[in-house]
């Protein structure tokens, strides 16, 4: 077992629990191979291997899949399922690994323990730990290393919601007079092809950028206890209660919620976003990503909408 | 206070009744037509699927008709169906329509909730009343689903087409004429003579071509909503047979987690339950094929998680089961002649495929 290579496609929940997902294998003694960041021929072979009425980031996935399937001796496939009755996440990740084995053919061994999503996140890791005892046979040491990898992630989560987004990676304007929320899922916007590189863009026009990542667990709860029915999507219910701490909270000048065609929970946040936004006169602005979104198209939309936040900045200050 | 609710298939007369029963004043939904269609899609989500934007042109259309009271129901799974009462809430307040929403949740799953909306809706009513209207509901439900069942048995082998479709609307009136118990007991017997008295061609049921129909229940259920889909089939010569009624959908889903033979059976591709009907999908594309069925229609709503998440297991289980399945997903841009081309050719091959099976067992048979 040792030195065998454990393939992590690099999408979906990979932009969440990175961390746990890579120091775990480490410690159980793996190689652990990631798939190449999302690129064109990702997005191609995921259009062609997924069922076409998939929404994007399932193709996205998909396309990674292929990308790495011949080169590892195992592919991490995790299955997101919901840990509590009233908490859930998107049908597409509960069946992933079945989506998975349905269309793609010659896969490796799939490796799909069930992660429990509770409301603040990751509930229960006795699958992973499980998994780990079979691959190895070493229970002490898929403790260890279950235990390094929570530590991990923990560390993680903690340095970006303290350092923002440079702690991701994505440098941020020096001198900025203007916020932008960005909102939605963790794939959606660190993944510069899936995003259409929005965060460049904002960048570019001198605008700082804040994400759902840097809203902290306690704003998270106080939002979730104040909206009376909450959504069942775990993702959905942080992109939800995370505009809502944007609007409520002065701390962005506007919102922009970045969403997949085709993504199905995304139609309820959206809907739900546009009728807050309206209630709380907060600037806010959707873009849908699909496979045929241009450059220039989505940049030109950005900067409209920065131009519109700047101009009312202008006048506000004008008044005063 | 004016109630009305959404409309699905048949089923609406016999929450007619219940709410007539209750004292209600009723505004019954109309059966929904394009123009509910269009006021739906104008105000949902570009995507939200067509149940939701069916349902929110029909909210309209009967508040616009004077409801004040909107009754509707789902589940806390996956599937985005669960939030719906919500989300319509809220885009008709936002629209400036004043109204309450009594949306209930599955009894088992949340009993109290479930106690306190029940008190709300019965009103004045007393236990035994709500009991009484309960019980005529259901012998309505029971009476409209076997009348479709033998419809469904009949219209394949009418003589002249269309006289079925005449029969099971006739016999549909008897039963939501029926006031009591007893009544829709004869209006249900009455119906099946109806249907029985159509005039067919004698010869073999088993020479049918038999179809499954799986997938979403309100494309199921709504004629609308699936371009009568089953008439369309039956007047095409083949037996359909419909995975979900609401009888038996009461009886697994609302009262039970579910169908858990149907679960057991789809596990070894799909062992969790991923909202909706996508895991009952699965496995009863294999029941389908194990009882013999010719092929198997999945009907479901475009962007529909749970079901999308079912298609992709589609191929794998058409190929180890040796059966063909087609996927029908349904939007408002869905047009009847695409359907209509799709069915005669579904239809067409899998007839070929039979004489071409039975050309097999016959040389088989004769030893050659």
């Amino acid at each position: 077992m040792r030195d065998a290579v454990i393939g992590i496609p690099r999408y979906l929940s990979y932009y969440s629990f990175a961390p746990l997902y890579e120091t775990f294998f480490r410690e159980l003694g793996f190689q652990v191979r990631l798939s190449p960041p999302s690129n064109t021929d990702i997005l191609d072979a995921g259009v062609r291997e997924t069922v076409n009425d998939a929404c994007i980031p399932i193709k996205i996935f998909h396309g990674h899949v292929a990308a790495i399937k011949d080169r590892v001796d195992f592919l991490f496939v995790p299955r997101l399922a919901g840990a509590k009755m009233h908490y859930t996440v998107c049908p597409k990740f509960l069946g992933l690994p079945d989506m998975v084995r349905g269309s793609i053919s010659d896969l490796p061994d799939i490796i799909a323990p069930r992660l429990p999503m509770g409301r603040d996140g990751l509930q229960g890791l006795r699958s992973l730990y499980r998994t780990g005892v079979r691959l190895t046979g070493r229970r002490v040491q898929a403790m260890r290393a279950l235990h390094n990898a929570r530590r991990a992630l923990g560390r993680r989560i903690n340095q970006i919601q303290q350092g923002g987004l440079e702690a991701l990676g994505f440098d941020q304007p020096r001198d900025a007079d203007l916020t932008v929320a960005l909102i939605g899922y963790p794939y959606m916007l660190y993944d510069t092809l899936a995003s259409g590189g929005i965060l460049g863009q904002l960048r570019a026009l001198g605008v700082r950028v804040v994400t759902p990542e840097m809203v902290s667990t306690r704003e998270m709860r106080r939002h979730a206890r104040a909206y009376p029915e909450n959504l069942f999507w775990y993702y959905s219910n942080r992109s939800l209660w995370a505009g809502m701490h944007y609007m409520t909270s002065g701390l962005a000048d506007g919102i922009i919620h970045v969403t997949a065609f085709g993504c199905g929970p995304d139609a309820m946040v959206n809907k739900l976003l546009e009728l807050e936004s309206a209630r709380y006169g907060a600037p806010f602005m959707a873009i849908t990503v699909d496979e045929h979104t241009g450059d220039v198209g989505l940049r030109t939309r950005v900067e409209a909408f920065v131009d519109m936040l700047r101009w009312q900045a202008a006048r506000k200050e004008g008044l005063t | 206070m004016k109630v009305s609710y959404a409309h699905m298939g048949t089923s609406v007369m016999a929450v007619n009744a219940l709410a007539r029963t209750l004292d209600y004043e009723i505004v019954p939904p109309t059966p929904p037509t394009e123009s509910t269609l269009t006021l739906g899609v104008r105000h949902s989500p570009e995507f939200a699927c067509i149940p939701f934007k069916i349902v929110l042109g029909t909210y309209i259309e009967s508040l616009e008709r004077g409801a004040r009271l909107l009754v509707s129901g789902g589940g806390r799974g996956p599937c985005r169906a669960g939030y719906y009462g919500e989300m319509h809430r809220r885009i008709l307040l936002d629209l400036g329509y004043e109204h309450e929403m009594l949306f209930f949740w599955p009894p088992l799953r949340s009993p109290l909730d479930f106690y306190r909306k029940l008190r709300t809706f019965k009103g004045a009513a007393s236990w035994p009343r709500v009991y009484r209207a309960l019980r005529l509901t259901w012998e309505k439900l029971m009476a409209l689903d076997d009348l479709e069942i033998r419809s469904h048995r009949v219209r394949p082998l009418e003589r002249c087409p269309g006289d079925t479709t005449r029969a099971f609307r006739r016999a549909l009136g008897l039963v939501d004429a029926a006031e009591t118990v007893e009544e829709t007991k004869k209006a249900r017997s009455g119906g099946l003579e109806l249907l029985d008295s159509v005039p067919v061609y004698t010869g073999d049921p088993d020479d049918l071509v038999k179809i499954g129909v799986i997938g979403e229940i309100y494309v199921q259920l709504e004629p609308f909503a699936n371009f009568r889909l089953e008439e369309r089939l039956g007047e095409l010569g083949a037996w359909v047979q419909r995975s979900i009624f609401l009888t038996n959908f009461a009886r697994t889903d609302i009262l039970q987690r579910g169908d858990q033979g149907v679960a057991k059976t789809a596990a070894p591709y799909l062992p969790e339950n991923v909202g909706g009907h996508g895991q009952s999908s699965v496995g009863e594309i294999i029941q389908y094929a194990e009882r013999g069925f010719d092929g198997v229609i999945q009907l479901a709503p475009f962007a529909c998680i749970p079901e999308i998440v079912a298609k992709s297991i589609v191929p794998r289980l058409s190929r180890e089961y040796n059966i063909p399945v087609m996927t029908l997903f349904i939007d408002e841009q869905t047009g009847e002649g695409g359907i209509q081309t799709r069915l005669e050719a579904f239809v067409d091959l899998l007839r070929a495929r039979r004489r071409g099976r039975k050309d097999v067992d016959d040389a088989a048979l004769s030893g050659s």
